[in-house]
């Protein structure tokens, strides 16, 4: 039950992404484009988006158990760190050159669009890359992370 | 503003929400784009079947649409490979490192009013714009 939730939940996504037009990255680049021919519509699909799951979430942040499953996973941290801003703007950049974040980047793959599939292989890649990377440096000692954390 | 679709756009983001909701109600999870698939890269038991369901209906949602005559243009990429290489590279390890994208920060984390989430919006889309308008209006294109 709870796959075919998910592969629904995938199915009214996709729907959203492609009925609003974000799936082309000439619309999101047209939002992202202020000091030109602007297109507000992306601002308008997520304040729609936000309109709905506020209180979605409000509803389900109620409930002591989801309805498929066992535990809910919750994102345990606010604050903001190094990586957070640093790799918001890593993203930012990659968003700003093509036009495609990652929705979009998967969704497209079901046109077999050459430019996209090396695309969504350069993401994968980006993301392995982090995983390796985050592994190969050492832990840090709590003491230093608390320090840093209050600097 | 020509190419404005108010109209097309709320209904989208209103499904866009509603997904989200749904995958939190019905399955306990973030409807994060860039969590659910970077989990498929560094696969755990248990953590695979939901995820693939997820990309599955992701894909087919343009496929339906094709079989009632709503097909999607494939979309308009760059010409230069280095450029899709570049961002393909820069969009997959910054949204790792920052735990997340326009879906899980954007829709989910502000939702919840996080601190984290609405700084990683403001930054990415900042950041977005800066780069469009170098690209777009300072060094042409």
């Amino acid at each position: 039950m709870a796959m075919i939730a998910s592969l629904l939940c995938g199915l009214i996504f996709g729907a959203g992404l492609l009925i609003s037009g974000m799936v082309q990255p000439t619309k999101v680049l047209a939002f992202l484009d202020v000091f030109g021919a602007w297109d507000p519509s992306l601002a308008v699909v997520m304040m729609a988006a936000l309109a709905v799951s506020a209180p979605g979430f409000m509803l389900a942040k109620g409930r002591s158990r989801p309805l498929l499953a066992v535990r809910s996973f919750w994102p345990a941290r606010d604050d903001i760190d190094r990586p957070l801003v640093i790799g918001s703007a890593m993203f930012g950049v990659g968003w700003g050159l093509v036009g495609l974040c990652p929705g979009p980047a998967l969704e497209s793959l079901a046109t077999l669009s050459p430019g996209v599939i090396v695309f969504v292989a350069a993401m994968a890649a980006g993301m392995v890359l982090r995983d390796l990377w985050q592994r190969s440096r050492p832990a840090k000692p709590p003491e230093e992370a608390l320090a840093q954390r209050a600097s | 503003m020509a190419d404005f679709t108010p109209l097309a756009a709320a209904v989208g983001g209103a499904l866009i929400g509603l997904s989200s909701v749904l995958l939190m109600l019905l399955t306990g999870r973030v409807a994060g784009i860039s969590g659910i698939f970077g989990g498929l890269l560094n696969p755990r038991s248990g953590e695979i079947g939901w995820r693939i369901a997820f990309f599955a209906g992701l894909i087919l949602a343009p496929l339906l649409a094709g079989l009632i005559g709503h097909g999607m243009q494939p979309p308009q990429m760059p010409a230069s490979w280095a450029v899709i290489v570049a961002a393909g590279l820069l969009v997959g390890f910054g949204t790792r490192l920052a735990g997340g994208c326009t879906s899980g920060h954007g829709i989910c984390g502000i939702s919840r009013m996080s601190a984290r989430s609405i700084a990683a919006t403001v930054i990415f889309m900042a950041v977005a714009i800066a780069t469009v308008a170098l690209t777009h209006h300072v060094f042409g294109g």
